[in-house]
C-alpha cells in the first residue's frame, strides 16, 4: 500500500482494484498491444465512471475527490493501475480536468470529461533534443480578437484519442495555456513508436492553429504557476504508479527465488541472492515513502512541495529503474521474454521514468530548490 | 486522565525553548569528526547533563516514559513535537543514543520495578549516562557469540572478558553488559544482561584511536568485577530475548520515541544544505555536475527521513514487525557512505590537503577516510540485509554450525592457518 487510506479512499481504491483485476488481466494487455488507442471505449466510459476524471475537479462542476485532497485520492489509483500495468490516460486527463476547474470556464469541456464522453491531454514535453521540462518552442502569437499558435509538443500521451490539448505555449506576454480541439484546422497529431503495451504518445504539430480568446486557460502570460503545479500533481501521480509497477514486479521476483531450484536448493536459500532480494526491498520501501511524501506535500501545498516531488521522481525513477532490472537478473532469461509477465511492469515504469523530466533533470531541481531555501546564504559563502 | 492535546503541548514546548534555551551549540564533534580535545568534550557531557535536567524539570524528559518512572507519559506524536520545534535550539545531544535507547529502553522492557524506578528517573535528569557493553573483540556481527563469562558467586556475579566500541565510555555511569553465564547449552540460550557501573572496581576502560584521530570508542577489560544479582536484567540464561529488543532499540535509534533531538538533525555532515555549502567553498555552484550531485544528496536524506517516518509508522499501526528495522538501518548505512563520497567528489583537490581557511572544505577528506561507519557501526549493513531477507521477506534462513550444540565446542577462531598454507594445502 502507498498509504493508509481513509475510509472513503480504500472504497475508491477498491472499486478501481477490482475493475481493472476482472477488465485487463495481462491476456487482455497483450491482446491490447496492436490497438490503436490501447483501450477500448466501453471500458473508459466504465473507468471514469468510478471516478477517474472528477478528482481534481471542483464539486459545484460535479466532480469531488474522496477525502479532501484529489492528489492523494488519484496517486491511490494510479498506485493500483501500476500493479496491474493497466491502461488508460488517468494521470493526463484528470489533471487537464483539474487545470479547468482550477482556472474556471470550458465548463462544456468539464462536463464532457466528466461524463467519459470526451478526453482530453496534456502536452507538457517539447522536442526531446532541448533540455528542461517546460518553456515552449510553441509560440502563441495575438491576432484580431483571438490568437495564432505555432510549434511543436512530443511525446504527447493518448493525443490520437483525445478530443482536447492543453498546450503550454510562449506568448509575447508570458507563458500561456490554450485548450485546443484536436480537430482544429492545423493541427497535426501522428503517432510514435513506443515502449508501453497500452499506452499511446504521439507528436503534435500546431501549424498556424487559430484560436480564440476563449482557448485560454488561466490568464494571458500566467501560466508559470499553473503548468508548475500540474507538473508537481503529475509527479505524484507518476512516481504512485511506478511504485506500484515496482511492487509487483518485487513479489513476482520474491516468489520466483521460492520456486526455482538450482543446485538442488531454491534461488532463495542463496545469501548473494538473499541480500540482492534485501537491497531491493529497501529501495521499494523507500519509493513508496518518498512517494508518499511527495504526494501528501503536493497535495497540501506544503512549502516543501517541489523538493518533495522532484526528489521523489529522482528516486523512483533512478532507484526503481535498477530494481525492476534486477528482477529480469534474477530471472534470468525468462525474464526479457515476450511470455512471461515481467516487462509490463518494466515497460510502465521505464515510460514514467522519462516522461515527466529525467531523474537527472529532477536532482538538479532539488539542489535549485535547497539553493532557494538557502537564500542569501549564498553571497556570505562566496564572500568568506 | 486525558492526555495533554498535542497544540498546547506545542505552545508549552515552544514558550520553554523561547525562555530557556539558547541556540544550538558548535560541537566537539560531528559525527565521528574531532573539532575539539578531550576538555571540550569533558564540558559538552557537562553541559549536556544539564541541559537534560533542565528538560526534565520542564517536564520534557522521558515524553513516552511513564510517569510512575519520571517520564510524561505521552504519545510518540508529543515526542515529534517535540523535536519538530528542537531545530535551531540547543538540546542534550549525549543522553539521547545509546542512553535513552537502547540503554533505558531496555530497562523500561526488562528492568524490575525496584530497577526502574532507580535508575530510568536518574536517567532522565540527566545524572545516569549508559552506555552499551555489548560487542567483543573477538564477536564482530556475531553477538550472541559472546565469551565475556559471568559466574555466580553467593548473591554475586564475578564477570571477566572485554567489550569494545562502546561510545564515550570514559565519561559514561552504567553499561548494560550482556555475558555468558552457562557455557553447556547452545550459544543463544547460555547468555545474562546486566547492569554495571562503569566505575566499578575491575574495569579498565582503554580508549580506542581511530584512523582520523577519533577517540570516541572506548574498549573495557572486565577483570573480576563484581555485581549483586540484583542487577541482573530479565532471567538467567534469558539474555538473548533481551539481547533482541535491545537490537532491535538500537537500529532505532534516532526513529525512536525515546530520543529527543532536533527532527532534521543528521549525525554526520552530510545532509543536503551541508554538501551544498561544500560545493558553494568550492567555487562550484554553477557547475551542472555539481548541482546533480547536490541535488543527489539531498534526494538521499529526503528520501531517508520519508523511510524512517514510514518504518516507524508501520511499526507502530502493527502493518510492518519490528525486523523492519533493518530497512531503515540498512539504507541509512548505504545513503550516508554515498553522501559522503559525493562531498569528497565535490571538494576536488581540498578533500586531500586543506586549511582552516576552506570552510566546508575542511575535513571532508577524513570522512571519506571513515565512510564505512556508517554501514559497520550499530550491527553492520551486512547483519541488516540477513534480517531483511530472513525476517522481513522470509527467506531461508543461513546455514550456521553454532546453533546446536554447547556453546564450549563451538569453534572460535584463533587457530586458523594462513591463506598461504591453505592455498598450499589445496
Amino acid at each position: 500500500m502507498l498509504f493508509s487510506p481513509t475510509p472513503d479512499q480504500e472504497f475508491l481504491r477498491g472499486t478501481t482494484a477490482r475493475f481493472l483485476d476482472d477488465k485487463v488481466p495481462p491476456r487482455v494487455l497483450r491482446d491490447l498491444r496492436g490497438h490503436p488507442q490501447g483501450f477500448t471505449e466501453d471500458y473508459w466510459r466504465q473507468a471514469v465512471a468510478l471516478g477517474w476524471a472528477h478528482l481534481l475537479v471542483a464539486e459545484d462542476l460535479g466532480g469531488g475527490s474522496a477525502s479532501g485532497d484529489g492528489v492523494a485520492d488519484l496517486a491511490l489509483l494510479a498506485y493500483e493501475l501500476g500493479r496491474r500495468a493497466a491502461p488508460g490516460p488517468l494521470l493526463v486527463n484528470a489533471i487537464v480536468a483539474g487545470a479547468l476547474s482550477d482556472a474556471g470556464g470550458h465548463e462544456h469541456v468539464v462536463k464532457a470529461l466528466l461524463a467519459g464522453d470526451e478526453l482530453a491531454t496534456w502536452a507538457l514535453l517539447d522536442d526531446p533534443r532541448r533540455e528542461g521540462l517546460a518553456g515552449a518552442p510553441a509560440t502563441l502569437r495575438p491576432d484580431g480578437s483571438g490568437f495564432v499558435l505555432d510549434g511543436s509538443k512530443r511525446p504527447v500521451e493518448s493525443a490520437a484519442a483525445a478530443a482536447h490539448l492543453l498546450v503550454g505555449a510562449v506568448s509575447p506576454d508570458g507563458p500561456t495555456q490554450v485548450l485546443v480541439p484536436t480537430d482544429a484546422p492545423g493541427v497535426h497529431v501522428a503517432p510514435l513508436r513506443g515502449l508501453d503495451l497500452t499506452r499511446r504518445f504521439d507528436a503534435v504539430t500546431f501549424d498556424g492553429v487559430r484560436l480564440d480568446a476563449a482557448a485560454v486557460v488561466g490568464t494571458v502570460g500566467g501560466a508559470a504557476a499553473d503548468l508548475e503545479r500540474q507538473l508537481l500533481r503529475a509527479l505524484v501521480v507518476s512516481c504512485a504508479e511506478s511504485a506500484g509497477a515496482m511492487r509487483t514486479a518485487f513479489d513476482m521476483t520474491l516468489e520466483w527465488t521460492f520456486d526455482r531450484y538450482s543446485f538442488g536448493r531454491p534461488l532463495a536459500s542463496y545469501q548473494a541472492i538473499k541480500h540482492r532480494m534485501a537491497s531491493m526491498a529497501v529501495w521499494l520501501e523507500a519509493s513508496h515513502a518518498i512517494a508518499a511524501d511527495a504526494a501528501r506535500a503536493v497535495g497540501a501545498g506544503a512549502a516543501d512541495a517541489a523538493k518533495l516531488a522532484s526528489a521523489a521522481a529522482a528516486y523512483v525513477g533512478g532507484q526503481g529503474s535498477e530494481l525492476l532490472q534486477e528482477c529480469v537478473q534474477l530471472h534470468g532469461g525468462i525474464g526479457v521474454t515476450f511470455e512471461h509477465d515481467l516487462h509490463l511492469h518494466l515497460r510502465r515504469h521505464t515510460v514514467n521514468r522519462g516522461l515527466y523530466g529525467t531523474p537527472a533533470e529532477h536532482r538538479r531541481r532539488v539542489a535549485a530548490e535547497l539553493e532557494r531555501e538557502a537564500g542569501p546564504e549564498r553571497e556570505a559563502g562566496a564572500a568568506a | 486522565m486525558s492526555l495533554e492535546p498535542l497544540e498546547d503541548f506545542r505552545e508549552r514546548v515552544r514558550a520553554f525553548l523561547r525562555a530557556e534555551v539558547g541556540p544550538a551549540r558548535a560541537r566537539s564533534t560531528a559525527g565521528l569528526r574531532n573539532l575539539g580535545d578531550d576538555e571540550d568534550d569533558l564540558r559538552e557531557v557537562q553541559r549536556d547533563r544539564e541541559l537534560q535536567r533542565l528538560f526534565h524539570d520542564a517536564g520534557l524528559a522521558g515524553i513516552v516514559v511513564p510517569t510512575e518512572y519520571g517520564g510524561q507519559g505521552l504519545t510518540p506524536e508529543h515526542q515529534q513535537v517535540l523535536n519538530e520545534e528542537l531545530v535551531g535550539y540547543d538540546s542534550p545531544v549525549r543522553n539521547q543514543v545509546p542512553t535513552m535507547t537502547p540503554c533505558m529502553a531496555v530497562l523500561l522492557d526488562f528492568g524490575t520495578e525496584e530497577q526502574k524506578r532507580t535508575h530510568v528517573p536518574a536517567i532522565l535528569r540527566g545524572e545516569e549516562l549508559w552506555m552499551q557493553l555489548l560487542s567483543e573483540p573477538g564477536g564482530g556481527s556475531d553477538v550472541a557469540g559472546a565469551s565475556t563469562t559471568a559466574i555466580r558467586d553467593g548473591d554475586e556475579w564475578v564477570l571477566n572478558g572485554s567489550k569494545v566500541w562502546t561510545t564515550g565510555a570514559w565519561w559514561s555511569d552504567w553499561g548494560l553488559c550482556l555475558a555468558r553465564t552457562n557455557w553447556d547449552v547452545p550459544k543463544h540460550r547460555g547468555l545474562t544482561v546486566f547492569m554495571v557501573p562503569i566505575d566499578a572496581e575491575g574495569i579498565e576502560v582503554q580508549r580506542i584511536e581511530m584512523l582520523n584521530g577519533n577517540r570516541e570508542f572506548c574498549q573495557e577489560y572486565l577483570t573480576d568485577v563484581r555485581v549483586p544479582d540484583s542487577h541482573r536484567i530479565g532471567e538467567l540464561d534469558d539474555g538473548w530475548t533481551v539481547g533482541l529488543r535491545w537490537m532491535f532499540h538500537e537500529r532505532m535509534a534516532a526513529n525512536s520515541p525515546y530520543v529527543t533531538r532536533p527532527a532534521e538533525m543528521e549525525l554526520a555532515a552530510v545532509d543536503g544544505q551541508s554538501i551544498r555549502r561544500v560545493a558553494l567553498d568550492a567555487g562550484r555552484a554553477d557547475d551542472p555536475v555539481a548541482q546533480e550531485l547536490v541535488g543527489e544528496a539531498e534526494v538521499l536524506a529526503l528520501v531517508g527521513s520519508a523511510l524512517g517516518r514510514r518504518v516507524a509508522e508501520g511499526m507502530a499501526a502493527g502493518t510492518m514487525t519490528e525486523q523492519a528495522s533493518a530497512i531503515a538501518r540498512l539504507y541509512h548505512g548505504l545513503s550516508v557512505a554515498r553522501r559522503t563520497t559525493i562531498a569528497f567528489e565535490l571538494a576536488r583537490s581540498a578533500g586531500i590537503a586543506w586549511s582552516d581557511a576552506d570552510g566546508a572544505l575542511a575535513g571532508v577528506g577524513d570522512d571519506f577516510l571513515m565512510r564505512q561507519v556508517s554501514c559497520i557501526g550499530g550491527g553492520t549493513t551486512e547483519m541488516a540485509a540477513n534480517v531483511v531477507s530472513e525476517r522481513v521477506l522470509g527467506m531461508p534462513r543461513e546455514p550456521s554450525r553454532d546453533r546446536d550444540r554447547p556453546f564450549r565446542d563451538v569453534p572460535r577462531g584463533g587457530s586458523r592457518t594462513s591463506w598461504a598454507e591453505r592455498r598450499g594445502s589445496a
